[in-house]
């Protein structure tokens, strides 16, 4: 019927940004840098490969024979978009991918890769932002994508135990079904997979209320550098019995293994969640409607995130989304979660009329009505990062400060790249403290590199902030460990890794610095 | 009856009154649910919201009065207690005043255009609006009739599914375009006249903050259906409601002879 026709164009034009922004535009073209981006070796040409076996025909045989030769890939093609992260900026020289589908098949793969000393690089989603989850030199991929399947949910518990490889919104939304929800969500949920976000214990933007996996990870299953199997997958909510493992692999970003199953503590879905965005003229104003936040809608709140000028303009410019508010110098995304929509507009109601009342605060903002606008204006949070790198390079920066300094590392970032960036972009996670400061250029430039690096982590240092508050280290921050962890804490990580992984294979070049 | 307007120019006269209806629906990015007893779908504690259609609706009636073509804007709900928020919504999109014609939830199920056509038309009765826009249809049932009916009921000309609403030529009537299978209609109507929304009208306005607040203090007035003298006995009966039939995987031949023998094989071709 035309009604029926009419309607998917009604949906359309209130396009829901969650069906991952990462999936929908999977790699960016690049057009502007160029095609492929440069070798990794290239730009650290400092990092020398470790002493590890060259891949053999005899290593693919054996391969083939633990996971069929379907899954070991070999053609140059397909290999390499598995060699290239997703913000383009790494492209590392692996030869092979191997696709297992067990935690069986990844014990006798590591076990290999162990005793024939060949490095490897365990990825899931490939989602990650500091090249982590990509080769540097010849290291074998192993990737986590074949391993999806979903365990089981329990709902009267809320535990949902998934197999490494299962994609973060398909896993919410199997917990909607038993009107549960997974404890965390980010911009990348529609391709990172739960494997990657327990190795890089993954924040996003509903931390501030559920916590991180640190928390909600009740256990897990992984493949240690030896190949033998850790099984910790517990569904017990309090397991005091012995030192609890699970946390040193959770946040390890591979590098003391490759997880393989999960089990997560989902809260209940909530049967009311509202959201109001604002218009603020100061970064004051943004902390004094903070407090307000954490004082009137305090046990609702569920995210509270910043936005300013320049990353709104950079949504609106790359991407052609509307914004529905005049111009600002900040914006800010006040989300609550309740199970009572009643109880939940009021508090709403009384935040919203304080806030208007409050001296510089916002008089410019809406409340979504439905869910299209919902979705339409988290996808002004939510897709900044993609709308960036259509400017072409994107350096990105992740820290965590006090909130008074959030703005000023901005504002000083900017006034010291003025004039050799297209742009400055601060947005974040307010409510955690955490600040998302990105910089771009049409190409990559070594002097714009050299003008951040050490000095924005010199920055955060000497404010005692932390240099990757969420994003993990990966490769393009192990060097900077020591700006946020004291030297003795790093030697005894260096240790743990010893303990684990003694020829180093799982994941080299990676978190730990060079030593 | 016909009231006629005494104006040469519409816009330069004290302006329309426009009467808008909003009707409460689950909440079009809900995956819908049916009952277990196939009575119905799911709505406790389901999101509802504002029927998309209306939504155009009172925007379009907003933006009339900002061009000074209409003077006053009513919004007006049937349903549950609940329609409330979804007047509350018009309000603050700009709306001057609400009515609620309130309907218990016994006879809620079985609500259909016929009465909500009958319980407008009484309103207007009172009322007299100069314009009445209603949503085309609603996203729960998809009927297309409520506006239909209600022209029919007061002998006034419709226009529906209009993608643009304008002063004619001679400004003494409305110029309505429609969108109609064949493409564009354009057609004049003579005021009071009801015309339906189409996707096409407006993109729909956010709610700000300033109007969000002052829609609290806006009058939203309460009927009921005893009141307006209107029978809400049932004339249909649903007998049941059921999920449409799974998709089969369909399959691929690799030639016509192949094609042919599977038709052969489901009966379809002798």
């Amino acid at each position: 019927s035309r009604a029926a026709s009419l309607l998917p164009q009604l949906l359309l034009r209130r396009r829901p940004a969650s069906a991952g922004a990462f999936a929908l535009l999977a790699r960016p073209a690049s057009s502007a840098s160029g095609g492929l981006p440069p070798l990794t070796t290239e730009i650290h040409p400092g990092i020398k490969r470790g002493a590890f076996s060259q891949l053999t025909d005899a290593d693919v045989s054996a391969f083939e024979a633990i996971v069929g030769g379907d899954h070991v890939i070999k053609d140059a093609d397909e290999v390499l978009s598995y060699n290239i992260d997703w913000l383009r900026i790494c492209r590392g020289q692996g030869q092979l991918v191997l696709r297992p589908k067990t935690t069986e098949e990844v014990s006798a793969i590591v076990r290999h890769c162990n005793k024939r000393r060949l490095a490897v690089v365990p990825q899931g989603g490939n989602t990650g932002l500091v090249g982590g989850s990509v080769p540097l030199f010849d290291e074998i991929v192993i990737s986590t994508s074949r391993m999806n399947s979903l365990l089981s949910i329990d709902p009267v518990s809320g535990v949902l135990v998934a197999e490494a490889g299962c994609v973060l919104e398909q896993l919410d939304r199997e917990a909607a079904s038993q009107g549960l929800m997974m404890p965390l969500d980010l911009g990348a949920k529609g391709s990172c997979q739960i494997g990657g976000n327990l190795a890089t214990n993954a924040g996003g933007l509903r931390l501030l209320r559920y916590g991180s996996l640190r928390g909600t990870t009740l256990g897990l299953e992984a493949v240690l550098p030896t190949g033998q199997v850790l099984d910790c997958l517990t569904t017990l909510r309090k397991d005091n019995t012995g030192y609890d493992i699970k946390q040193l692999l959770i946040g390890s970003e591979g590098t003391l293994g490759i997880i393989t199953k999960a089990a997560i503590l989902c809260p209940a879905r909530p049967k009311s969640v509202q959201l109001a965005f604002l218009g603020l003229d100061s970064f004051q104003a943004v902390l004094d409607t903070y407090r307000l936040a954490r004082r009137s809608l305090g046990e609702i709140l569920s995210a509270f995130e910043f936005i300013d000028s320049e990353s709104m303009r950079a949504v609106k410019q790359n991407l052609g989304l509307s914004c529905p508010l005049g111009e600002h110098s900040f914006y800010v995304l006040a989300e609550t979660s309740g199970s009572n929509e009643t109880h939940d507009r009021e508090k709403l109601d009384g935040f919203i009329e304080s806030v208007m009342s409050m001296d510089g605060c916002a008089t410019d903002g809406t409340v979504a009505q439905d869910a299209g606008q919902f979705a339409h204006l988290w996808s002004l949070r939510e897709r900044i990062v993609e709308s960036l790198l259509v400017d072409g390079y994107e350096y990105k920066y992740d820290v965590s400060l006090p909130l008074a300094d959030i703005y000023r590392l901005v504002e000083h970032m900017r006034t010291r790249l003025d004039g050799r960036v297209i742009r400055t972009a601060g947005y974040g996670h307010l409510g955690d403290g955490n600040l998302h400061l990105n910089f771009t250029t049409p190409k990559f430039d070594a002097k714009v590199l050299e003008l951040i690096e050490p000095h924005v982590f010199d920055w955060v240092r000497d404010r005692r902030g932390s240099v990757s508050a969420e994003h993990g280290l990966g490769l393009k921050k192990s060097q900077y460990i020591r700006h946020s962890k004291a030297d003795f804490a790093v030697r005894v990580m260096a240790e743990v890794k010893r303990l684990l992984d003694p020829n180093g294979i799982m994941n080299p070049y990676k978190v730990l610095p060079d030593e | 009856y016909i009231h006629i307007i005494n104006k040469a120019d519409m816009a330069a006269s004290k302006g329309l009154k426009i009467l808008v209806g909003c009707k409460r629906v689950i909440d079009y990015a809900v995956k819908v649910r049916v009952k277990p007893d196939r009575s119905g779908v799911v709505t406790e504690g389901v999101k509802h919201s504002m029927n998309p259609f209306d939504e155009i609706a009172v925007e379009e009636a907003v933006r009339m009065k900002e061009k000074k073509l209409a003077g006053e804007a009513v919004a007006i709900s049937v349903g549950p207690p609940q329609s409330q928020e979804t007047l509350r919504t018009a309000l603050a999109m700009g709306i001057d005043r609400a009515i609620h014609v309130e309907i218990p939830l016994a006879q809620l199920e079985k609500l259909q255009p016929i009465h909500v056509s009958k319980l407008l038309a009484k309103v207007c009765e009172s009322e007299k609006p100069d314009l009445v826009i209603l949503g085309k249809q609603a996203i729960d049932d998809d009927c297309n009739q409520t506006g239909q009916m209600l022209a029919a009921l007061l002998d006034w000309p419709q226009a529906t599914f209009a993608s643009k609403i304008e002063p004619s030529q001679d400004s003494k009537q409305l110029r309505v375009t429609r969108e109609v299978d064949g493409g564009l209609e354009t057609i004049d109507v003579s005021v009071p006249a009801v015309v339906t929304s189409d996707l096409r009208l407006n993109e729909p306005r956010y709610a700000t903050l300033p109007n969000i607040m002052k829609a609290k203090k806006k009058p939203l007035a309460k009927m009921s259906p005893d009141q307006l003298g209107v029978d809400l006995q049932p004339r249909q009966e649903v007998i049941s409601v059921e999920d449409p039939p799974v998709r089969k995987a369909g399959a691929k031949v690799e030639s016509v002879e192949d094609l042919v023998g599977k038709l052969r094989e489901k009966g379809l071709v002798k």
